[in-house]
């Protein structure tokens, strides 16, 4: 498995025809295959949803949306296959390569990321994938509560709704608030946690009792006592949640940046009189990229599950939008005659936040020279 | 004993601190409190004296003082759709969650613990792996799921389908003629209303802990003191249960305090679920019918359960690891 030059002898002309699989049969099963297997997948699905892809570019914004993922992730697909299968220089040894190397010795992890790849682009290109249309009424009559058969693969729901469809619609309402939300946090909590560390002092103090009071909190007693405000939402719940997870951001960052501040290079800073904000935007906050970067990965898994509890709880994400909260708990009143509208959007829960999570310990491990073995 | 004294002197002003957040976030809740008290079309004057009733004619610091004295003497206002005083509601209610809270806490640490101490001494083995992911499975589980889940086959299929020899009750805390049951039957009653509650809300907190655990024990079992126990010729039992659990064990307390406001967060959930009289699924109804006094209630003693546990767990740490000591 020598990944320093491609370490491809023959073949290599197949990357035009069938990207991934001079790597596949280099040896690079895992990155190779999974550019075949989208490779493969993608023009599949155009193929067998030619009239979709072909009308989507004058349909709605999500189908254009769809349209242009279909292409990119071909063409990145594409590119990515020929380029590595050309390329004769060895590869570069940066910091970041060497984690990089770490990362994918790591297959756990790399199967996270992979899932994480695999769920988003089937999110994007929903448009093309779902069978029915998400909130339209199926035939009460005949349709109501039936299980997963080959007209409905996955069942359809109390309102005759194909179970798969909605779950597909769902992915994306979950993956964009978890991405939305986390960056949010992400960026409140590394500003707060870099300027209270770098600074110190009063303003320390002030943001750091502030962090404590709001980490007390149970997160879900918290984002109630938000919610009871006002009138819940989308918007609302994005807000909510990327307003409530910062601390945690900024406490860590806060500890980094407590043991960077007296590091030479920064003292090399001071002493040749950058500004603050300079040695901080500059010269701080990208030194402790790493650990943010491992907190918004785990991050989004836990906002993936907020946000499906709060829609759980009818605090969240209104009907009739497709959440997998919601879903989860339609399926409540019809548990004992219909298992399957509860347990699939909740294995669709369990398997993305899985994913991220495997990807997060997987960054950490790669990411953290001290944890090395 | 300073230690002490200095750690529950700086709790103080965290739980002011809460209680003053709570108080501006109820204090710029949209709509009137007192048009919730008055019969549509009321002339204006009666909802002026409702409001002098309640307090509302004062300006916000004045009333801010007299909340915060009241609330230091116990007194949360009444709740709107009860009308019972909110201290009476949450007297009645928190042990039933705090019952669930220890039951379940109890349970993921010892299968926490387990699971992680036995991944460690197995470490890198085929066990290994499949109980780490199982353990990840788990802790990316949301509980509320895994509930209904643990429903479906525990209450709902079981007997009917597989031939398993038990189900369990799936709501409440006691069956509908509890009342009339011997005492005997009564326990047993209540512990199998028990049990699925605990065990979703247990299954999701030990998947963290025994991953935390098996951390822990692989540091532990790496020190020389290990390895003295092992050349003295220490059968590996001891060394392991005695020197190497015991002291893989201690930075566990930590875990105990932070993981307080998850098993409460999950606590939300299952009572939900479960249709358990607890806190959470106080909450979460008085937020339906907009109960504002209950809901903040509710946030302040949830609060300051998590940081007194948490100040509890710190000072357990120091009592059980000598070699900390805080100046």
């Amino acid at each position: 498995m020598d990944s320093s030059t491609g370490g491809i002898r023959g073949g290599r002309w197949l990357a035009f025809l069938l990207p991934g699989l001079p790597q596949a049969l280099a040896g690079r099963v895992a990155a190779g295959g999974f550019a075949l297997v989208v490779w493969i997948s993608m023009c599949a699905l155009v193929a067998w949803r030619l009239d979709r892809v072909l009308g989507s570019w004058m349909g709605p914004w999500d189908h254009r949306v769809a349209l242009l993922s279909l292409l990119v992730s071909l063409g990145g697909v594409w590119g990515w296959s020929v380029r590595d299968a050309l390329r004769t220089e060895p590869a570069r040894r940066g910091w970041w390569n060497l984690a990089g190397r770490r990362f994918r010795e790591n297959r756990v992890a790399v199967a996270g990321v992979m899932g994480i790849g695999a769920i988003y682009l089937v999110a994007l290109l929903t448009p093309f994938l779902a069978p029915y249309e998400p909130a339209v009424q199926g035939d009460l009559l005949q349709n109501r509560l039936v299980g997963p058969s080959t007209q409905h693969l996955l069942g359809t729901d109390h309102y005759a709704r194909d179970v798969l469809t909605r779950l597909l619609y769902g992915a994306r309402i979950s993956l964009a608030i978890g991405f939305v939300a986390i960056s949010i946090s992400i960026s409140i909590g590394t500003f707060l946690g870099a300027i209270a560390g770098y600074l110190g002092g009063a303003v320390d103090s002030l943001v750091m009792r502030f962090v404590d009071m709001v980490i007390a909190f149970p997160r879900i007693v918290l984002l109630i006592t938000i919610i009871a405000l006002f009138e819940p939402s989308i918007f609302l719940i994005v807000a909510v949640l990327g307003l409530t997870q910062w601390p945690q951001v900024a406490r860590i960052v806060r500890g980094e940046v407590l043991s960077l501040r007296e590091r030479e290079f920064i003292q090399a800073g001071r002493a040749l009189g950058f500004s603050r904000s300079r040695i901080i935007g500059r010269h701080v906050v990208p030194n402790i990229l790493a650990p943010v970067i491992v907190a918004a990965t785990l991050g989004i898994g836990d906002t993936i599950v907020l946000e499906a509890g709060l829609s759980f709880l009818g605090l969240g994400v209104q009907p009739p939008t497709p959440s997998w909260g919601i879903m989860v708990a339609d399926g409540r009143g019809n548990l004992a005659g219909a298992w399957w509208i509860s347990t699939f959007p909740g294995l669709a829960i369990v398997f993305t936040v899985l994913a991220f999570n495997l990807a997060g310990d997987g960054l950490r491990d790669a990411l953290d020279p001290r944890l090395n073995r | 004993m300073t230690h002490l004294l200095r750690r529950l002197a700086g709790v103080i002003p965290l739980v002011l601190g809460i209680a003053t957040i709570v108080f501006f976030v109820l204090s710029v809740a949209p709509g009137d409190p007192a048009a919730l008290y008055a019969a549509p079309g009321v002339s204006p004057e009666a909802l002026d004296q409702i409001r002098r009733n309640m307090g509302l004619d004062r300006p916000v610091h004045e009333r801010y003082v007299l909340w915060m004295g009241d609330m230091l003497k116990g007194d949360f206002g009444v709740s709107f759709a009860r009308g019972q005083p909110v201290r009476d509601v949450i007297f009645q209610i928190l042990p039933n969650t705090l019952l669930l809270s220890f039951c379940a806490m109890v349970l993921a640490f010892t299968a926490g613990v387990l699971i992680g101490v036995l991944q460690a001494i197995r470490q890198n083995s085929a066990l290994d792996g499949v109980l780490s992911v199982l353990s990840l499975f788990f802790y990316s589980m949301p509980s509320f799921w895994l509930a209904i889940m643990l429903i479906l086959a525990f209450s709902l299929y079981a007997r009917n389908v597989w031939g398993w020899p038990i189900s369990f009750p799936a709501s409440g805390m006691t069956s509908v003629d509890h009342a009339f049951m011997s005492p005997g039957a009564q326990l047993r009653d209540r512990l199998m209303h028990l049990v699925l509650p605990s065990a979703s809300l247990a299954l999701v907190l030990a998947g963290g802990i025994a991953r935390y655990m098996r951390g822990s024990m692989l540091e532990v079992v790496r020190q020389d003191y290990i390895r003295t126990a092992r050349a003295k010729g220490l059968p590996e039992r001891t060394v392991i249960l005695k020197h190497g659990l015991r002291n893989a064990l201690v930075p566990v307390i930590t875990l105990l305090g932070l993981y307080l406001p998850f098993l409460f967060s999950g606590a939300v959930f299952i009572e939900t679920v479960f249709a358990w009289p607890g806190m959470g699924k106080l909450m979460v109804d008085a937020y339906f019918q907009r109960d504002y006094p209950v809901v903040m209630a509710g946030a302040l003693i949830f609060a300051v359960i998590v940081i007194l546990g948490n100040l509890i767990a710190d000072l357990l740490y120091a009592l059980v690891d000598p070699r900390i000591r805080y100046g």
